[in-house]
């Protein structure tokens, strides 16, 4: 894999002044510079890109991530904030000349308001712990990506993490209510409010996804929501996995938003039934699961109504769950696809394209034909209610030229995802890893507004620079050798 | 129907505009002229950009143009049982998407089912430099670049023209009850904030002279079982009200002093300023027509970590909208130089210096 060296110029003295400073900043175990307490933080969850950060900083209060933005302000340093590193697109990939600002001391739920429905977090406080800690009171909190039992709540916000339950309680943007974040010259500011809106733009629309590049997010206030009374899982398997995609239209059509839709095609079944024994039948060439939560008295209806569509759209078995405790089966094997996947194959590629549902066919057949042709398994994880579509490209590093064909045969994914409507990304961020795709996605006047909202907040371009959203350069280079070569040779390398 | 493009047209006045320095006014249906503080400039109409670009039923997403009246895109989602979840007021026959969207208006149901802006999926605008932008999309998840989309909603065309948004759609719920009970607002807001750690299908919740008023919706079954649940007596043929609630025809609203919308904590306790309420959203949205200066009510909300819009008959030119903290002001000027660098689009209407 490669190894990321900046070709910056190194200013030993600079360097040695800032560390000198943060020092004066923070308690001595805070400030971190020996290569081996650096390594933990060398990546982010796309370990395919690596670099050790200049200085590790650990702050534990506001006002000392302040005083760090402040310090690097004045010196001209660049940060690059970091929750738990669980970020799939390379988003926390540090910078050798820069600050890897950790919020992992974060780690208070500061309040949960029963009565208004609403808790008040550090930014560290890890997705699970946050419906854990509201279970008392009959609330949890809605987004839960997979890697909810490790992943925080400032990450979720930076990325606008999604989950499984999407369709029905939307993304971390539609669950938030106020966040307070520190700018890149030390300001603190509260953006939006315990309210249900608050006055001016929508800021906590654009900090939701903005990738840690405008500001620090130092606490998260969120909506909680009462417990379903029920939730009931159903489990179809189809001989087509079209006829899968027909059956997932079928239920929206009848007027019933499943609280989760989730696809997996006959390799991704194997593997998770290989792994998770989750009772999946491994002879399908599809499965869905549905899950429908409310009161007792609608999910009895809409099971039987559902049971009836996926019959009807030629479904070979349904099944329901039969208690809590299979209900939790048929979940761990799709939770646990990706890791499931990785124990089939040396390594494997995460695509995370959206599309409008109805080109599921024509995506799903073009994937399979260059599967074919470039010789490498493609695995489908799909969040079939919100068009979310994760192929998982299997392929061996060790092998030579194989992840250059694989992250080929992605990028043709993804500009397909642009091609039929959808997006290069759904949940897991543009980051380091999908920089030239946003080529793809934008036009030239589209990113340069991005620049101009980025510069907005932070004038100096000293936050997370680099990632999220190329630039114009960058794509006109991008765009020069996709053409002339149809493959980008050291992807890993920046481009400015 | 009538369906007609007109981007190109907006985009030349807009490139005149920037040329000439002229301040433009974008209209839509002029229905919420009301709202906000008063502007001049050239009208820039948006009406005659008109039409549902796509609505597949199947896919939950609805696209118009900006300039499509309101009405007409409701009318189409009712032939596919399905709805704006966020059942925007209309204030008016004109009304169009994009002037709904601007505002970033919601109805009843926002505090249950979500409000104007979690319901934008992309839109399609021109900025102050005359350039045609497209930004989300038509997909339900999409995290590429900054969600410049939700942006526009509630920035009352101060950051650019819409010309096109994407809208997800919901399906209408298949059965719907009110029931309603008499109480005092405080005996209502601690019965509707209740409703929030109870999986209870409410989707609706407001206090109004004396009663409480709460819309079930869902399966018949759900909507029937909570009912007996919650208690109370059931009103029939009860769309009237919800809809004379949320375009403001309720005698409520009609009267000869100030109204002022104050946006609060739910369970907040009444508060004690002197004129008549009415609480929308389950309580987090509470409606005061009051003669009391309103500097003495923006300091009593913002007590209890609230914020006031100065809604109808306050002075055009004054603070109509909370006013910002500085740094956060700051920001706001900053972004409205990144989309709208000459300052041409609804100059003032929200703080005099955006």
């Amino acid at each position: 894999m490669p190894v990321l060296e900046d070709g910056l110029p190194c200013n030993h003295g600079a360097h040695e002044d800032l560390i000198r400073k943060l020092r004066k900043l923070l308690p001595p175990e805070a400030v971190l510079t020996d290569k081996e307490d650096l390594r933990p933080f060398e990546c982010d969850g796309l370990s395919v890109y690596r670099r050790l950060p200049l200085v590790v900083a650990l702050p534990e209060t506001i006002a000392q991530v302040q005083d760090i933005m402040r310090l690097c302000h004045a010196l001209q340093v660049p940060v690059v904030a970091r929750g738990a590193g669980t970020g799939l697109s390379g988003g926390a990939l540090p910078l050798s000349d820069g600050v890897l600002l950790s919020l992992a001391k974060f780690k208070r739920i500061l309040h949960i308001d029963p009565e208004n429905a609403i808790a008040t977090l550090q930014p560290g406080v890890r997705n699970l712990a946050i419906s854990e800690a509201a279970a008392a009171y009959g609330l949890y909190y809605a987004p839960d990506p997979s890697s909810q039992i490790a992943c925080t709540i400032g990450g979720n916000v930076a990325e606008n993490s999604g989950g499984v339950h999407c369709l029905k309680y939307g993304l971390t943007v539609h669950n938030i209510l106020m966040l307070k974040v520190v700018t890149m010259d030390g300001e603190l500011l509260t953006i939006g409010a315990e309210t249900l809106d608050s006055p001016g733009y929508d800021l906590l629309a654009l900090m939701a996804g903005s990738e840690g590049m405008l500001a620090v997010i130092v606490e998260v206030t969120v909506k909680l929501l009462a417990k379903p009374e029920r939730a009931q899982v159903l489990l179809a398997a189809f001989d087509d996995v079209f006829k899968a995609g027909e059956a997932v239209g079928a239920i929206i059509a009848a007027g019933i938003i499943p609280a989760g839709l989730e696809m997996m095609d006959k390799v991704a079944i194997q593997a998770a039934e290989d792994y998770a024994h989750a009772g999946y039948p491994r002879d399908a060439e599809a499965i869905l699961l549905c899950e429908l939560d409310g009161t007792n008295a609608e999910v009895s209806e809409h099971i039987m109504e559902v049971r009836e569509i996926l019959h009807q759209s030629g479904a070979t078995e349904v099944r329901t769950a039969v208690n809590e405790a299979e209900r939790q089966l048929f979940w761990k094997g799709r939770k646990s696809a990706f890791p499931a996947v990785g124990r089939i194959s040396p390594d494997y590629y995460c695509m995370d394209g959206t599309i409008p549902r109805r080109q599921l066919p024509h995506v799903l057949r073009q994937i399979s034909l260059w599967s074919e042709e470039y010789g490498l398994p493609v695995a489908n994880v799909f969040h079939a209610g919100d068009g979310n579509l994760h192929p998982l490209i299997l392929f061996d590093a060790n092998k030579d030229g194989e992840l250059a064909r694989t992250e080929e045969f992605g990028q043709r994914i993804l500009q397909l995802c642009v091609e039929v409507g959808g997006s290069i990304t759904g949940e897991h961020g543009v980051g380091m890893e999908k920089i030239n795709q946003m080529c793809i996605q934008f036009k030239t006047a589209e990113l340069s507004q991005f620049h101009a909202v980025k510069a907005a907040f932070d004038p100096a371009g000293l936050l997370n620079p680099g990632k999220a959203v190329p630039t114009l350069q960058r794509c006109a280079e991008f765009g020069a050798m996709h053409v002339h070569h149809g493959q980008l040779p050291h992807a890993e390398l920046e481009r400015f | 129907m009538l369906e007609r493009d007109i981007s190109e047209a907006l985009q030349q006045q807009v490139h005149n505009a920037v040329v000439n320095g002229t301040p433009l006014k974008i209209e839509g249906g002029n229905t919420k002229a009301f709202l906000g503080r008063e502007i001049h400039g050239e009208i820039l109409d948006v009406s005659g950009h008109r039409g549902i670009v796509e609505h597949d039923p199947r896919e939950l997403v609805l696209t118009a143009r900006s300039g499509t009246p309101l009405k007409e895109i409701e009318a189409a989602l009712a032939e596919a049982g399905q709805m704006l979840a966020f059942e925007p007021p209309h204030f008016g026959d004109n009304a169009t998407l994009g002037g709904t969207i601007a505002c970033g208006l919601s109805g009843p149901r926002r505090s249950f089912c979500g409000s104007a802006r979690d319901f934008v999926l992309g839109c399609k605008l021109i900025n102050g430099k005359g350039e045609i932008l497209r930004f989300g999309g038509q997909v339900i998840k999409n995290v590429a670049g900054y969600d410049v989309s939700r942006l526009m909603v509630g920035a009352y065309g101060t950051l650019g023209v819409l010309l096109e948004i994407s809208l997800k759609v919901l399906p209408r719920p298949a059965a719907s009850h009110t029931l309603i009970q008499e109480c005092t607002q405080a005996e209502a807001i601690s019965k509707m904030s209740r409703l929030l750690s109870q999986p209870v299908p409410v989707d609706a919740a407001c206090y109004h002279a004396g009663h409480c008023y709460l819309r079930l919706s869902g399966s018949e079954q759900a909507v029937k079982h909570a009912h007996e649940h919650l208690g109370g007596e059931v009103i029939e043929k009860s769309e009237p009200f919800w809809h004379a609630l949320r375009e403001h025809h309720l005698p409520f609203f009609g009267a000869a002093k100030p109204l002022y919308r104050i946006m609060i904590k739910p369970a907040m306790p009444p508060l004690e300023i002197a004129g008549e309420w009415l609480l929308d959203w389950g309580g987090a949205q509470r409606w005061l027509v009051s003669d009391e200066p309103i500097a003495f009510i923006r300091e009593r909300v913002a007590k209890v970590g609230g914020h006031v819009t100065q809604f109808r008959g306050s002075e055009h030119n004054g603070e109509i909208f909370q006013p910002l903290a500085t740094p956060l002001l700051v920001i706001h000027q900053r972004l409205k130089s990144s989309l709208d660098p000459h300052g041409i689009f609804n100059r003032g209407r929200i703080y005099a210096n955006l």
